[in-house]
């Protein structure tokens, strides 16, 4: 039997168990359903406002866009954040203490937090789709174009979130890397067509992998009049296939190396260090 | 002499250094297949720095180390699945249930069977091996420090380790949670030839449970040796008690038979309710730590 094909099939069992156990479980759906109900909700309000230009619905253009965002939250956030709590909870020890326990744990992750991702798109999509006509007008065409800017999606943003992950030292500083992720959200184009803003701020917002994944979803699911409010008056598929691949390269070549460093300090004592820290903030 | 095959852990002249600050001076000792052997030292004697080493989750500055005939520091996980290590658990995979949680750890160790040993631990009877089977479907954050303390218990046992590391198994343990992991312990060393090491600052679970005691202190091995040895060795004062006339004395020595043979020489029939105690490990335990603290104190008073 081969040890590490064996341990990826663990870890794709681990995955899923993680994932019923999320399903199963009041708080976590709780979490699951909070931001979906939430976009519903504004894009519902948003239903009568136009895009710039056109009749098309702002409300129903937005559906896209939060789709692409959300993959940036779940994938890179999601990502950083369970990382920071099962290696501060020992999680990650008990990994590294079982043979070949470290890849068995990040296929499962890698699975947990893609079935995570899917399930909350599919929480704005359905409703979304009975709320707004025209979304998705090119049929499966349309469905095809956003399986692949979520796969791309889920490639660029889980790596660069295991690396944040890695490099913080507790679960309470993955705050610090929410706020400028909501920062780059308020410049990426998903509430509102990006060529408002200011030339500079729309450079900016093109650094990351936010805009290419509201653009991606946006050119999947939207009619091609739509297309009229993007930068260049064009979908851009080339530019979008080429960011995220950086992005997705950039976080592939460097998790493994930060995670095989995080791994390396994890011992009893670390975790013990830790626990003693989290226990003097709630105490 | 025992097969060399049978070293299990070989330990020469470990040092360990954090900067300027060296917390292990060259420790030095052996542990062979079937022993259970316990570190004991107060804090920061160097003990959990010492067992991580040999775990493999931590970088020795020098010295040669090996363990089941490799150098952990460059061992592959074919290593790793020979190995048990006990956690202390805090709350980590408080969603699994119990038995759900021991099948998957479990199954990591399959591709590592062998002939002589049949890895992993079928779940059923590993619940039940660590009393846990009327809780086997509950979510591990139900369960209660004593329960939760078994399951790590399990865990590290899941792949049958021929040898297992406990790092201070039942620091936060209630008395009965403590007796009922020591039971544990009793049952795994009676069952198996598992080697066992576990680190305490606890002298009475010391006592309890281990063939051989290693105390550590200020990074260096001061004393080897069984619980009875450990008190031999250090030919501490013994007391001597008794009553004359309905009134109780208590006297110390080091030499207590000639003592005792003074006293019947001196009072005859009269001297009654003798007790001879020697020195407990507990008071081993302190000479050699005070010993090692401060040099210049005089071992054998007065």
């Amino acid at each position: 039997m081969n040890a590490i094909r064996h341990s990826f099939q663990m870890g794709v069992k681990r995955g899923f168990l993680e994932s019923r156990q999320t399903l199963t479980n009041g708080e976590d759906l709780f979490n699951t359903f909070l931001f979906p109900v939430i976009f519903v909700v504004v894009m519902f309000f948003m239903r009568d406002s136009k895009l710039p230009g056109t009749e098309f619905s702002l409300g129903a253009a937005t559906v896209p866009s939060v789709l692409g965002a959300s993959i940036v939250f779940s994938g890179m956030l999601g990502m950083a954040g369970i990382l920071a709590v099962e290696r501060e909870d020992g999680t990650l020890l008990r990994a590294k203490a079982t043979p070949n326990g470290m890849i068995g744990y990040l296929v499962g992750k890698v699975i947990t937090i893609s079935v995570g991702t899917v399930i909350g798109m599919l929480l704005v999509l359905i409703p979304c789709l009975f709320l707004f006509d025209g979304i998705a007008p090119g049929g499966w065409t349309s469905w095809l174009g956003l399986l692949w800017v979520l796969a791309l999606g889920l490639l660029a943003t889980m790596p660069i979130g295991a690396i944040f992950g890695s490099l913080t030292t507790n679960a309470r500083s993955i705050g610090l890397i929410m706020l400028p992720t909501l920062g780059i959200g308020a410049i990426s184009g998903i509430f509102y067509p990006i060529t408002a803003l200011p030339e500079w701020l729309q450079g900016l917002g093109q650094v990351f992998p936010m805009y290419w994944l509201g653009l991606g979803m946006r050119s999947a699911l939207l009619p091609d009049s739509t297309v009229m409010v993007e930068i260049g008056q064009s979908w851009r598929p080339w530019e979008t296939l080429g960011v995220l691949t950086a992005w997705a390269v950039i976080g592939l070549t460097l998790a493994p190396v930060v995670l095989r460093r995080m791994a390396r300090r994890e011992s009893g004592s670390s975790v013990a260090a830790r626990r003693e820290k989290a226990m003097q903030r709630i105490g | 002499m025992r097969d060399p095959h049978d070293v299990m852990i070989s330990v020469k002249d470990l040092r360990m250094r954090y900067g300027t600050n060296d917390v292990l001076h060259g420790v030095d000792f052996t542990a062979h297949r079937g022993e259970v052997i316990c570190l004991l030292g107060p804090n920061g004697a160097g003990k959990t720095t010492t067992i991580e080493i040999l775990e493999g989750f931590r970088m020795r500055s020098e010295g040669e180390v090996s363990v089941l005939g490799t150098d952990p520091a460059h061992a592959d996980e074919n290593w790793r699945a020979r190995l048990g290590v006990v956690l202390q658990a805090w709350r980590d995979h408080a969603k699994w249930r119990v038995r759900e949680l021991l099948e998957h750890l479990g199954g990591y160790y399959a591709p590592y069977s062998t002939d002589r040993i049949e890895r992993p631990w079928d779940p059923d009877e590993l619940v039940a091996a660590v009393g846990l089977t009327e809780h086997a479907d509950k979510k591990v954050r139900m369960l209660s420090g004593g329960q939760r303390r078994r399951l790590d218990v399990a865990i590290g046992i899941v792949g049958r380790p021929e040898l297992l590391f406990l790092d201070e198994p039942t620091a936060g343990l209630d008395p009965e949670a403590r007796r009922e992991f020591h039971e544990l312990v009793h049952r795994l060393t009676d069952d198996d030839s598992t080697t066992i090491l576990l680190t305490t600052h606890d002298l009475d679970e010391a006592e309890k449970l281990a063939d051989r005691i290693l105390i550590l202190n200020h990074g260096r091995i001061v004393a080897d040796g069984s619980a009875d040895a450990l008190s031999r060795q250090i030919a501490g004062e013994a007391e001597v008690r008794w009553t004359l006339d309905g009134q109780r004395f208590v006297h110390s020595t080091t030499e207590s038979t000639k003592y005792v043979h003074e006293l019947f020489k001196q009072h005859g029939d009269a001297v009654a309710d003798l007790e001879v105690r020697r020195a407990s490990l507990e008071d081993t335990y302190m000479t050699l730590v005070r010993q090692a603290e401060s040099p210049l104190v005089e071992v054998s008073a007065p």
